[in-house]
């Protein structure tokens, strides 16, 4: 099961994260969940100081980008 | 390894790629992206070049314009630079993608963190300039730095310095007025950075940041290096979003500038907006202050107005202004500081700018 956590305030390239993670769970076809984190507190806590910020179970895997949804299916393995 | 391995190495057919060490295969690749780079940039010197020759071209040979006339003028101004800001730009943003994929906030906040200051603010100021930055990261960023120890006045020196001495403007800078203009922008833009940091640092105003930000627990977000592969898509991403956001404005700048150049005749600026017009200068300040633009918009107006007349410290105070300080920063940093500490903020680097001002209205 892969947590999925999107972090940011709400920008677009927010948005487009969210959308691409999104389509590479779904693509990949593993058990997820997705959740979007907004609250600036918490985003810290992953030590993320540009946002969008990708975390997958626990680990922050990209951050400041939005990466495609081929890489995102690369890091979902 | 010897030429003799190698040669023994490509001769083994199938098996070569499996035997080959990673050395000559990553070597292969580098020297591909070397002769793209060097094709692609010798293309572009080219067209850059042929620019002015085109645009004359095209308004006058293809137009039928006629020499000499206002609406041929600023049609061709138009044309000769909308391309060539934007190929700038392009090749700029580039440059400054790949420089940028060094660093990251996070290695920033390691490098500055304990940093006393003076050393710090000069530190923060030159990181501002290479450090990925934008609103967005703003917030969490001040809230990073802070809790790591860095000073406040260390922190605003940067908080200047990044949004200020961007690499658009100064590629902009650079390719419409020269390097010398670049080069003064951000000399004098790190300037500012660097003391309106020390002069907020001085007046110790811990207490004036909201008190949750010193609460906030920050983690160490273990970001790994890129390839440089990894580095060139990050350089062609940076120049594709930014395009993308300010092809509009400059198009814009360029065709208000152009309609400058073509109808505002030579000198005009000058009464108002020349040296001799002492309140020129805070009367630009206070103007850039509330209006908000990228780098990209406001530098063709800069180029039009230098041109009829207005004095250079007057035009890069008002650039300044209008990219450093802006309202929807303010709004943003509201979240991590309290009032008086935003109005002294920007008030610092308001004086920090105007000095700047007057100092060039009296040197040039």
């Amino acid at each position: 099961m892969k947590k999925i956590q999107i972090l940011g305030t709400g920008c677009p390239k927010c948005k487009a994260l969210m959308a691409n993670a999104e389509a590479a769970a779904k693509e990949s076809g593993v058990e997820y969940s997705l959740e979007k984190v907004t609250a600036i507190s918490e985003i810290m806590k992953f030590g993320v100081m540009m946002t969008p910020g990708l975390v997958i179970n626990g680990e922050v895997k990209v951050v400041g980008k939005v990466p495609t949804v081929a890489e995102i299916k690369e890091m979902l393995k | 390894m010897t030429t003799s391995d190698k040669q023994a190495c490509c001769s083994c057919g199938a098996d070569s790629t499996a035997g080959a060490p990673s050395g000559t295969v990553a070597a292969a690749s580098a020297g591909r992206y070397i002769l793209y780079a060097v094709i692609l940039l010798a293309a572009w010197y080219g067209l850059y070049h042929s620019l002015a020759a085109i645009a004359g071209w095209i308004t006058y040979s293809l137009l039928h314009l006629t020499r000499g006339a206002h609406l041929s003028s600023a049609v061709e101004f138009f044309i000769f630079e909308t391309p060539k800001v934007l190929m700038l730009l392009t090749l700029v943003v580039f440059g400054v993608g790949i420089v940028r994929s060094y660093f990251s906030p996070e290695r920033t906040r390691k490098l500055l963190a304990g940093r006393r200051e003076f050393t710090g603010n000069i530190l923060a100021a030159l990181l501002g300039v290479v450090t990925p930055f934008c609103s967005c990261s703003a917030v969490p960023l001040f809230i990073g730095f802070v809790t790591a120890g860095i000073p406040l006045g260390v922190t605003f020196s940067f908080l200047v310095s990044a949004p200020m001495v961007n690499e658009i403007a100064l590629a902009l800078l650079f390719g419409l007025f020269g390097w010398k203009v670049a080069a003064i922008y951000m000399g004098t833009g790190l300037l500012v950075a660097i003391v309106a940091g020390m002069v907020i640092g001085r007046l110790h105003m811990e207490k004036h940041v909201e008190e949750w930000v010193y609460q906030t627990v920050v983690g160490e977000a273990v970001v790994g290096t890129m390839t440089w592969k990894q580095r060139v898509r990050y350089g062609l991403d940076a120049v594709r979003d930014i395009v993308k956001k300010v092809w509009l404005f400059i198009a814009l700048g360029i065709a208000i500038g152009a309609g400058i150049h073509g109808y505002v005749p030579e000198g005009f600026l000058a009464s108002f907006m020349g040296k001799g017009a002492w309140w020129s200068v805070p009367l630009a300040v206070l103007l850039g202050v509330p209006m908000y633009s990228n780098a990209a918009g406001i530098i063709p107006i800069v180029q039009a107005l230098l041109g009829k007349g207005a004095a250079l410290g007057t035009v890069l105070a008002f650039m300044m202004s209008v990219i450093g300080l802006s309202l929807p920063e303010a709004i943003i940093l509201r979240n991590v500081l309290k009032v008086r500490l935003i109005v002294v903020f920007f008030s610092v680097v308001a004086v920090g700018i105007l000095i700047v001002g007057y100092l060039f209205n009296v040197i040039m």
